[in-house]
């Protein structure tokens, strides 16, 4: 399993305990303290996924996520301080794919890195389609009449998880399971912002959607094919 | 989290037993009287017929009545426009009179000159004429002459006035046989013009007489009009006495009258109206700013708070504009103060709660990792590391609290209501808490959950409420099984939280609720909550705008009853769950009570009874003075109440059933039960058997009956609750 591991964080003390977790669990972390110099280091490491702290001096957290999501499908997962529904959502909705609220045991820090990494493991090779759209799971691409749509590695996995089951209806809680790997009910403001994303990059008119659609009060299914 | 911490529930003051009820039954009524305004209301009282009459008629009125009760400016135009018409008729009446008068006297004295003159040409004509024709030889002959004199001397002396005065000759009293009718100039009608009062006096004595009359006159005549009668008794050739009348119409002064009438009449409207007019005017000036004052100050309270009044002038209105302004002004700046305030504490909190966690985080890693390799260590070192591990637990769940709390008082708490059912919540809820109960020995049950639940809540808030409100019940319950109840009715649900443990102490209901309150400090604690549990379930609750409210009773367990209305944006008017349990103390006795009476109640061929009557047998005769306290509104119900305290009598031996003061009897509670039926009794009785039946498994037979009966109860309760709703709210 690929382990390169990029902590975003300006506390030392944090970042440095935060390098004996992951290394106790067998990741490569590297160290950015600064906002500034974080899309720098993204570029040079590589990372198979980023720690990113949401306060930082420089340019502060949210701007560095939108930065390296302009570039790369990375997984990002957010580390916050503030569980304020606006804070957590900002977060997510400049691209984060997950988020962390301080203070974490290490054990669910590694846990929500594992189920982030863990996607990209090889698919099958697979067809599905959705409303108008047809996806190749393993190609990991997703075309409106040939027309490739860019989405990030989570949204990819979200879309795939309603379209395999058309005919399901999934609860925010299934979909967090699935998707995020999560196994406790974590919050599904994750599932409601990042759905959100996904409408408004596949949906042709993002306030009717046609291609994941909500069932009031239970949760989301897919568009008829 | 524990039930010790506790916070006052939403606004209210401490202890709500105390507190009156409103009377606000008498208080409407009242208004409604001043509503009803002119229309009488008391005066109709005993009659329904009358008072549907008044209803009916009063109907279309009231809108107009309401124009009237709020309109000052109609009221004063209306009052102006009275009074000048009074003062324009009183001086209409008096000009009137006084024009009226001036004419007559004149036309008196001109009347009284010319038939002075007419009488004493009569008198000479008849002596005149006495000399010509010598004295009356014979009897017939001298009659015949007479006659033919007076109807000479009628047209001769009539001939002078035209149409200003008319003469008439009348026979004598009893002298009117003999032929002597009436002679008339004018067409006038004798007899019928002048008033037989006039003529006897007239025969009566010598002199002129006066009088006014309606001169009336023969058919192809004109009109009648008012007139003066002047008149005298004269002798004619044959010495025969008779009356010789003058006729003056006042048909002149008459036109000269309504003339002046007409002028008053056109004048006085004119004045009226114009008057009415100046008051609209002046009261427009006044009441114009004063209005625009309640405007604004209504756009102020809106919240619109650079609304200011337009000043122009010195003068007392000016001044009312400043002083307004000065108030906006300053009331806007102490608004702007606080929201700044509230803008840093929030701010401060986010920064302090980032700042305190960034190293907690660290310390809690650290810790982790030292507790992960404590089996390394020497045993010392080892129980040192366990206890920093559970205490950064502890620590970590406080400044959750903390942080959570200080955002509900910076008002920073937003609700992400969306359907929910509330069984699922329950069961997560109930799932968590489940290992909790085992290792206390006792079980978690859940009622009421056959139908779904479902409500526009914020799931995550209303979850973290029950998970606090079940493991309270589960740490104080002494092991014995906890009873979570759910109910939906009108346009609330709840959860109610039932336990059997030590219960709460009198005044505890309210103070479980403050933060930082424990029930009894030397209690073992063996969950160790922050304190703040409760107090945060009290704000989650507010935030949903429903009621989160406690009942307790020594030694007989507590319950906690969250209600929340059905859709976010209605307002709570009852909850479908009573606050105190079925099966509390009170209710047992009472329902030993009833079950006793219904029996005699059978014999006596009473099918149910008030529960006012069956209460008294419940109840020591020390309690019975305060039970007569009529089931009014349940003070505890209202939305500012958090909860409801059943206190001890000191008088009753060892606080048994009912030596409690009733006067606290919650609608929810007392009067529900009160408006049972038998038949809803019988149903209890079979759930209640058939409930038994399935519990016989149970290791703590009593708990488990006790328990069995009060889920027996809670269902006939639902079934009841749905008609019965409108009882549970009455009087809030």
């Amino acid at each position: 399993m690929k382990g390169r591991v990029l902590v975003v964080d300006d506390d030392t003390a944090l970042a440095e305990m935060l390098g004996i977790v992951l290394r106790g669990e067998g990741f490569e972390p590297s160290f950015v303290a600064d906002g500034d110099k974080a899309l720098a280091a993204f570029r040079e490491t590589k990372p198979d996924l980023v720690l990113l702290d949401l306060m930082l001096p420089g340019r502060d957290g949210i701007e560095v996520c939108r930065l390296i999501r302009a570039e790369s499908g990375v997984p990002i997962v957010m580390l916050t301080a503030k569980s304020d529904t606006v804070d957590v959502v900002v977060g997510l909705e400049s691209g984060a794919d997950d988020y962390i609220v301080k203070p974490f045991k290490p054990k669910e820090l590694v846990a929500r890195i594992r189920a982030r990494l863990r996607r990209s493991e090889e698919p099958a090779p697979e067809q599905l389609a959705i409303g108008d759209l047809v996806i190749d799971v393993a190609g990991h691409s997703v075309k409106r009449d040939g027309q490739s749509i860019a989405l990030t590695p989570l949204e990819f996995d979200l879309l795939v998880a309603l379209a395999r089951k058309p005919w399901q209806v999934f609860t925010r809680e299934v979909l967090l399971e699935q998707v995020w790997g999560y196994r406790h009910a974590a919050d599904t403001r994750l599932v409601n912002v990042h759905v959100q994303r996904l409408r408004s990059k596949v949906e042709k008119d993002p306030e009717r959607p046609e291609i994941v659609v909500t069932v009031r009060g239970v949760g989301y299914k897919a568009g008829p094919s | 989290m524990s039930r010790d911490s506790a916070a006052s529930a939403p606004g209210e003051p401490g202890n709500c037993q105390g507190r009156p009820v409103s009377p606000s039954g008498r208080t409407s009524r009242f208004g409604r009287l001043i509503d009803g305004g002119l229309l009488l209301q008391d005066g109709v009282q005993g009659s329904p017929v009358l008072r549907l009459f008044t209803r009916w008629v009063r109907r279309p009125l009231l809108p107009v009545m309401r124009l009237w009760r709020r309109n000052i400016q109609l009221r004063v135009v209306a009052a102006t426009l009275v009074m000048s018409l009074g003062v324009v008729l009183l001086l209409g009446f008096v000009v009137i009179g006084q024009v009226r008068n001036g004419l007559l006297d004149a036309k008196e004295k001109a009347a009284q000159i010319q038939a002075t003159g007419g009488f004493k040409a009569a008198v000479d004509n008849a002596a005149d004429s006495q000399g010509a024709g010598g004295s009356a030889t014979n009897d017939s002959v001298g009659r015949r002459n007479a006659v033919l004199w007076r109807s000479d001397l009628v047209t001769q002396l009539s001939s002078g006035g035209q149409s200003a005065f008319h003469v008439v000759a009348l026979a004598a009293g009893s002298d009117a046989g003999r032929g002597r009718g009436p002679r008339a100039s004018g067409y006038v009608d004798a007899l019928e013009s002048v008033p037989n009062e006039l003529r006897t006096q007239v025969d009566r004595a010598d002199g002129a007489y006066q009088s006014f009359s309606r001169i009336e006159y023969v058919n192809g005549g004109p009109e009648p009009v008012a007139g003066l009668v002047i008149g005298k008794r004269l002798m004619d050739i044959n010495n025969d006495p008779y009356q010789l009348y003058y006729l003056f119409p006042l048909t002149q002064e008459e036109k000269s009258l309504s003339l002046v009438k007409g002028t008053l009449a056109t004048a006085g409207l004119f004045v009226v109206v114009l008057l009415g007019a100046i008051a609209w005017l002046v009261v427009r000036q006044v009441v114009t700013p004063v209005r625009m004052a309640a405007g604004i100050a209504e756009r102020l309270s809106a919240g619109r708070l650079q609304e200011r009044m337009k000043v122009t002038g010195e003068d007392d209105i000016a001044r009312l504009g400043e002083a307004f302004n000065k108030m906006a002004q300053n009331l806007q700046l102490k608004i702007q103060q606080l929201e700044d305030l509230s803008r840093m504490q929030r701010r401060f909190v986010s920064d302090v709660s980032h700042e305190l966690r960034t190293p907690l985080t660290t310390v809690r890693m650290a810790a982790d990792v030292i507790h992960e390799a404590r089996v390394d260590f020497d045993p010392v070192t080892a129980r040192s590391a366990e206890l920093l591990a559970d205490q950064l637990d502890r620590f970590e769940s406080l400044l959750a609290d903390l942080l959570e709390i200080s955002r509900f008082d910076a008002g920073a708490a937003a609700l992400e209501a969306e359907a929910t059912d509330l069984r699922d919540v329950v069961r997560r809820v109930v799932g968590g808490a489940e290992p909790l109960a085992e290792a206390k020995g006792g079980r978690i049950r859940v009622v009421g959950d056959e139908q779904p639940v479902v409500a526009e809540a914020d799931a995550r808030r209303v979850e973290r409420v029950l998970r606090n409100l079940v493991v309270n019940a589960v740490e104080h319950g002494d092991g014995k099984d906890v009873v979570v109840r759910l109910g939906a009715a009108g346009g609330a649900v709840a959860v109610a939280v039932r336990d059997y443990g030590v219960g709460l102490k009198p005044g505890e209901a309210t103070r479980v609720f403050n933060r930082f309150w424990r029930a009894d400090p030397a209690r073992a604690r063996t969950t160790g909550g922050t304190g703040l549990g409760l107090s945060i379930a009290l704000e989650d609750a507010r935030l949903h705008g429903g009621w989160l409210q406690a009942w307790g009773e020594p030694g007989g367990g507590s319950q906690f009853r969250l209600t929340l209305p059905r859709t976010a944006d209605e307002a709570l008017r009852g909850s479908p769950i009573p606050l105190e349990p079925e099966d509390s103390r009170r209710n047992r006795g009472l329902n030993e009570a009833r079950l006793a009476d219904g029996e005699q109640g059978k014999q006596a061929t009473v099918p149910a009874q008030s529960p006012s009557e069956r209460a008294p047998v419940a109840v020591p005769p020390t309690a019975s003075s305060v039970l007569v306290a009529p089931p009014s509104a349940d003070p505890t119900a209202l939305p500012g109440s958090g909860a409801r305290v059943v206190p001890r009598q000191v008088s009753s031996p060892e606080g048994l059933a009912g030596g409690r003061a009733r006067h606290s009897d919650s609608a929810d509670g007392g009067e529900l039960r009160g408006g049972r039926s038998p038949a809803e009794e019988a149903s209890t009785g079979s759930a209640q058997k058939s409930v038994e039946a399935e519990s016989g498994t149970g290791s703590e037979a009593a708990a488990e009956v006790e328990a069995a009966e009060s889920q027996a109860r809670a269902q006939a309760q639902t079934q009841a609750q749905a008609s019965g709703e409108e009882e549970s709210t009455r009087g809030r």
